[in-house]
C-alpha cells in the first residue's frame, strides 16, 4: 500500500471493523496493520496482472 | 508386529492371523501413553472405542469374515474431523464449547469400514491458519527427530504421531501446505489430492475454495492404501467429485518408467536453503528428471491464494470474531480481522487470476507428467523461531514456509511430499500431478522408495528394537 499513509490504513482498519461490527482493540492495531499491509500487497500485485475483460472467476456454480 | 511397520504389513499378519487387531491397537495405545508427553501429538486418545473397534475385527475374522485392507491398523485424525462424542475443536477454545459430533467423518467411517482402527484426534495450529505445528490453547506439537523444533503444520500432530512411531497413519488437512510442510518437517510421506476427489464432508471448514483433506505414513504403499479406501463421492462435500473411484495401490509397483519428469525452475528455486536444493537434486537425480521447467506467474499464485485464504478464512469466522473475538490465538485473530475487510474487487481478482493459471499450468502438463518441487524452504525451525536467514537475507518463518506449497494447492494439483532423509534432519520434496493423476505422484514415491532416495528416517530419540 505504497500510496496509503499509516493513518489513512488505520483509518480504513476502523472503518471496515465498524462497517462489520467487528470489535477493536487498540492493542490489536499494529499486527492487524501489518497483516493487512501483507495482504493488500500480495493482492495489488495480482492485480497488476493483465486479464481479459472476459476472464471468469475460478470457482464454478452449476445451476 | 514392530512399532515401524507399515499399515500394509499389519493388515496382512491380522489377516494372516498372525496377530491380532487388539495386539496391535494395544501397541500403540502403550506408546501413545509412553511418548506422547513430550510429542503432544495427541490431544485425546480414544482408547475405549479402539479397544472395542479392535474386538470386532478379531472377531470379524474368527467368523470368517473378509477383512479390508487396513485390518487393524491404528491411526489417528487432526482434531478437525469429526469424531462421534466429541466436539471437533480445530485447534481453537472456542470450538470446545460445541456440541459433541453426532458421527464421525466420512473419511473415518471409510478407513473403519476397511479395518482401521481410530485411536484418538491429533493437535493442530489454530484453526488450520498455520505453518508451524504451535498452538496457544494446547501447545506446540513437537518434532519426533528433534523436540525443539516445529512438527511443522497445520497438521502437526498428523506428522509428530506417525514419525514418531504412535501410529502408522494420520489424516490432515492441506488449504496451503498443512499436510505436505508437516510431512517434510517430519520425514513422511504426505498426499494431498486433487480438489475434490475426497470428501470434506464432517470437517471443520477453512477457505472452502483451497480445502482438502488427505493422510500421512511412513510409506508411498500406505498412501495408497489409504487413499484408496477413503475415495469416492459424497453428496455432503458440494465439491467432492463424482468420478469413480480410481484405485492406485495395485499400480505401484510400475514405478515412474516411461514418465516424463521435469524440475520447476525460477521461483521454486528461489529462497531455497542448501538443505532443500540438495534434497530436490537427489530425488531429479534418480528420477533421471534433467529438463526444468518454469511454472508461470508462481510467485503471483501464491499471492492470489494467500488472499483468498484471508478473505474466505475471514468470512467463515466473522461471527466469532464479532463475538469471542478475545478466545482466539491473537495472531490468528488479527490475520482473520485484517483479511475481513480486505477489498472484494481485489478477492474476485485473485479468483479470476486463478482460472488463467489454472489454464497455463494445466498446458504445462501436456509435456511432463510430473513436475517436482522442494515442499519446503528448510528443514524444520525451532519452536517460536521467527526468522531464519536464506543466500544471506533474514525473512521472517511463518509467511515463508508455505512458498513452495501455496502456488500448487491453489489450483488443487495432487502433490505427493517424499521424505529425504538428510542429517541431522529431513526435508521433503514435492511430486506434482495433473488433476486426477495421483497415481503417476504415487508411482513416483514408490520409485524413489525403491531407489532408497525417499526414505521415512526413524527418530534418534527412541530406541527400535521393539
Amino acid at each position: 500500500m505504497a500510496e496509503t499513509d499509516e493513518d489513512s490504513l488505520e483509518d480504513f482498519i476502523h472503518a471496515g471493523a465498524k462497517a462489520l461490527a467487528l470489535p477493536l482493540d487498540p492493542a490489536w492495531m499494529p499486527a492487524i496493520k501489518a497483516n493487512l499491509e501483507a495482504t493488500m500487497s500480495h493482492a495489488l500485485s495480482v492485480t497488476y496482472f493483465e486479464l481479459a475483460d472476459e476472464a471468469e472467476p475460478a470457482p464454478i456454480f452449476r445451476a | 508386529m514392530n512399532e515401524w511397520a507399515s499399515a500394509g504389513d499389519i493388515a496382512k499378519a491380522v489377516t494372516a492371523g498372525e496377530t491380532s487387531a487388539l495386539t496391535v491397537v494395544q501397541g500403540a495405545l502403550a506408546r501413545i501413553a509412553e511418548r506422547d508427553g513430550p510429542l503432544n501429538a495427541f490431544t485425546t486418545v480414544t482408547a475405549e472405542r479402539a479397544l472395542a473397534k479392535a474386538h470386532a475385527v478379531d472377531e470379524a475374522r474368527a467368523g470368517g469374515e473378509p477383512l479390508g485392507p487396513l485390518a487393524g491398523v491404528p491411526f489417528a485424525v487432526k482434531n478437525l474431523f469429526d469424531i462421534a462424542g466429541l466436539p471437533t475443536l480445530s485447534g481453537s477454545r472456542i470450538n470446545r464449547d460445541r456440541a459433541p459430533a453426532q458421527a464421525d467423518s466420512p473419511l473415518i467411517q471409510r478407513l473403519e469400514a476397511a479395518g482401521g482402527v481410530l485411536v484418538g484426534a491429533l493437535n493442530m495450529g489454530e484453526y488450520a491458519y498455520d505453518f508451524t505445528g504451535e498452538n496457544l490453547h494446547d501447545g506446540p506439537s513437537r518434532n519426533p527427530h528433534d523436540t525443539v523444533r516445529m512438527a511443522g503444520g497445520s497438521s502437526g500432530g498428523s506428522g509428530a504421531a506417525v514419525a514418531g512411531g504412535l501410529v502408522p497413519l494420520s489424516l490432515g488437512s492441506d488449504t496451503n501446505g498443512s499436510i505436505r510442510v508437516p510431512a517434510s518437517f517430519c520425514g513422511l510421506f504426505g498426499l494431498k489430492p486433487t480438489y475434490g476427489r475426497l470428501s470434506r464432508a464432517g470437517s471443520f471448514p477453512f477457505a472452502a475454495s483451497l480445502d482438502h483433506l488427505g493422510p500421512l505414513a511412513r510409506s508411498s504403499g500406505d498412501l495408497a492404501l489409504a487413499y484408496d479406501a477413503m475415495q469416492g463421492f459424497d453428496p455432503n462435500d458440494p465439491v467432492c467429485s463424482d468420478r469413480p473411484a480410481e484405485p492406485v495401490a495395485p499400480h505401484l509397483q510400475r514405478g515412474a518408467q516411461g514418465l516424463r519428469i521435469a524440475v520447476a525452475g525460477g521461483y521454486f528455486k528461489r529462497g531455497a536453503t542448501p538443505e532443500a536444493l540438495t534434497a530436490l537434486d537427489r530425488v531429479a537425480t534418480a528420477l533421471g528428471a534433467i529438463d526444468e521447467i518454469e511454472i508461470p506467474q508462481a510467485q503471483r499464485a501464491r499471492s492470489a491464494a494467500y488472499v483468498i485464504t484471508a478473505t474466505e478464512g475471514a468470512a467463515l469466522h466473522l461471527d466469532r470474531l464479532r463475538k469471542r473475538a478475545r478466545d482466539f490465538d491473537p495472531a490468528v485473530r488479527d490475520r482473520l480481522i485484517a483479511g475481513a475487510i480486505v477489498p472484494a474487487a481485489l478477492v474476485v481478482q485473485a479468483q479470476k487470476f486463478r482460472r488463467w493459471y489454472r489454464q497455463a499450468v494445466l498446458t504445462l502438463f501436456e509435456q511432463v507428467d510430473i513436475i517436482l518441487a522442494p515442499a519446503t524452504p528448510c528443514t524444520a525451525p525451532a519452536i517460536g523461531q521467527q526468522s531464519f536467514v536464506i543466500d544471506g537475507v533474514e525473512m521472517p518463518v511463518r509467511p515463508n514456509i508455505g512458498l513452495y506449497t501455496q502456488p500448487i494447492s491453489f489450483i488443487g494439483l495432487p502433490v505427493v511430499a517424499v521424505p529425504v532423509p538428510l542429517s541431522p534432519l529431513p526435508i521433503g520434496v514435492q511430486i506434482i500431478a495433473a488433476p486426477w493423476r495421483e497415481d503417476l505422484a504415487l508411482r513416483t514415491a514408490y520409485a524413489l522408495e525403491q531407489a532408497g532416495v525417499a526414505l521415512a528416517p526413524r527418530s534418534a530419540l527412541y530406541d527400535w528394537t521393539n
